[in-house]
């Protein structure tokens, strides 16, 4: 299946999707949906077609509180997890006997890409309960046989001493729960010699932190990507090549769209993440926006598996339009962290100038690298809005602040600024 | 022998807004600093101040540890007479040596006026000036 012909692949997809379609008929919901949308599921003859398809938000699968979605009967479903809920109410994901199969087998396939098997011992670090994190691996790692131990989170020093006493090759947490296993190793003293493979998941994380995490582990770090409406954990994953993700293209129907507009976007744009599975059964969805910001990734990955996506950039909701063109806080922050001579501190204003956007971005100078002469800062401006501008297409004025001169947030970061007005 | 005129300028980042110098000018105040001389170079929204002071390792620490971004620049100090013709004899001295001026600027105190210089061959500058009867202000009368 990882190889599968584009051709093959293509008529696999079309005949699944067809199937999704009829699963979501089962559902009020979609009956409504469709209806409105004026399309049955007979009139999509070609994956072209998904486009005439209406989007699902996250919004309507809360509103369908507790099971108002599933498309199977409760005695079919033989699990339910939650979302967290901060944000309104939990959404509840239902999972029939062949759904915890498929789940499974998404995992075992991105375990078997990096290279485990029978022969790891697998510590699973994370929450085990409603998180679909915890079980979700738990199972695919069973699955190809490996030696799981199902530590969840806390206690760290036992975690630590489980890595060294059982020999564990392979560790499974969020990257920041990874950086403080690794920071209380080091006051104990431990190596953590056995652990080879690191994979991480559940929030964002930098490339920075994969050099750190990498050199204090001691691991190959892979990144995981998921949501629990799309099961969980094991929508995508890197290949050692660690290059974009892996998307399970034969069970998951990939678009980019422009979020504003919801328009199609062409491959290697940047924009939302819309996914309709195409193997769910308890919960199907279509056209789900997941309000995760990505592209489909140009040319062939040299593991021969089938087109990729970029690492999360962002939130969608996050999103600016600049002068008719997408920009997100993310690719700002992106550009800034490359550059040690500032900070990563930020702050964006989006004014309008004689009807013209115009995007200024304050920076913090870092500590380090003042020269004392002038024409050095100029240079490091001029360098700056260069980078800004190969990245975003999009000329910006970039000021120069003191450092620690930008607020600081506990929590969500508020740094972007819009001082247009309405026009 | 040249580098007892080599005198630490020190040089400080400035956003371009209003009380930013109060600020700068209000901390070495307080830590009892005197400013011999000083000038703002100006670019796109910030600046860069530039002072000579009577203790400039102090004004370093006290500037870092307000937030300041600064740092240290070697200039020198050129006595220059002051009629007309002063300024012209020490540029001159520079120009003849192909020495380059980065920047420039003057005061005129109890001692006369001096002319600070950044140069990009400041040991040279030095023998230059000194070699042809100019006189150099002494890096230790700032410590």
């Amino acid at each position: 299946m990882e190889t599968i012909r584009p051709d093959e692949l293509a008529d696999l997809q079309l005949k699944r999707l067809k199937w999704s379609l009829h699963q979501a008929q089962k559902v009020g919901l979609y009956q409504r949906k469709l209806k409105e949308a004026g399309v049955s599921p007979d009139d999509i003859r070609t994956l072209d077609d998904v486009e005439k398809l209406p989007f699902t938000y996250k919004k309507e699968l809360q509103a369908g509180y507790p099971f108002g979605l599933f498309a199977t009967p409760l005695k079919e479903i033989v699990r339910i997890h939650t979302t967290s809920g901060t944000t309104g109410k939990p959404t509840v994901v239902g999972y029939t006997r062949k759904d915890l199969e498929n789940w499974s087998e998404l995992i075992a396939r991105n375990m078997t890409m990096i290279g485990l098997g029978e022969d790891d011992v697998f510590q699973n670090a994370v929450n085990y309960g409603l998180f679909t994190g915890g079980l979700g691996f738990h199972y695919g790692a069973e699955r190809i046989g490996m030696t799981v131990i199902p530590s969840a989170t806390g206690n760290t020093r036992r975690q630590i001493e489980m890595i060294e006493d059982f020999g564990v090759t392979a560790i499974h947490c969020t990257p920041s729960y990874a950086l403080h296993i690794a920071e209380v190793a080091e006051s104990m003293g431990k190596t953590l010699d056995s652990l080879k493979t690191g994979i991480f998941g559940a929030e964002p994380w930098s490339e920075s932190m994969r050099t750190e995490l990498e050199r204090r582990l001691g691991v190959k770090a892979y990144d995981s990507y998921g949501l629990s409406e799309m099961y969980g954990p094991g929508v995508a994953f890197e290949c050692p090549e660690r290059d974009g993700l892996h998307i399970w293209h034969d069970c998951y129907l990939v678009e980019i769209i422009d979020p504003e507009t919801g328009e199609k976007l062409a491959p290697g744009e940047r924009g939302e993440l819309v996914i309709t599975p195409l193997v769910k059964e308890a919960l199907p969805l279509v056209r789900y926006r997941t309000g995760d910001v990505t592209r489909l990734m140009d040319g062939e990955c040299a593991c021969g598996r089938g087109p990729k996506i970029e690492r999360i950039t962002g939130r969608s909701d996050d999103m600016l339009v600049i002068r008719g063109i997408n920009v997100f806080p993310s690719q700002i922050e992106h550009v800034l962290r490359a550059l040690p001579e500032v900070g990563e501190q930020f702050i964006v204003y989006i004014d309008r100038v004689k009807h013209l956007d115009e995007m200024t971005i304050e920076v913090e100078m870092s500590r380090a690298g003042f020269s004392g002469e002038l024409q050095d800062l100029a240079r490091m401006q001029k360098k700056i809005t260069g980078e800004l501008h190969n990245t975003l297409g999009l000329r910006t004025a970039v000021k120069l602040v003191e450092p620690e001169s930008l607020p600081r947030f506990e929590g969500k970061a508020k740094r972007v600024i819009d001082r247009r007005g309405a026009i | 022998m040249e580098k007892s005129y080599i005198v630490k300028q020190i040089s400080i980042f400035s956003e371009n807004r209003p009380g930013r110098l109060a600020a700068i000018a209000g901390a070495l105040r307080d830590a009892g600093i005197n400013i011999f001389a000083f000038s703002i170079a100006e670019a796109d929204g910030f600046g860069v101040v530039r002072a000579l002071v009577d203790r400039p390792d102090d004004a370093h620490r006290t500037l870092t540890d307000l937030g300041f971004r600064v740092s240290f620049t070697d200039v020198i100090g050129v006595k220059m007479r002051d009629e007309p013709g002063g300024l012209s004899d020490i540029a001159s001295i520079l120009g003849d040596a192909g020495i380059n001026i980065e920047y420039a600027y003057a005061y005129s105190g109890r001692d006369g006026a001096v002319l600070i210089l950044r140069v990009d061959q400041v040991e040279d500058a030095i023998r230059q000036i000194l070699g042809r009867g100019g006189e150099l202000l002494e890096a230790s009368l700032s410590r």
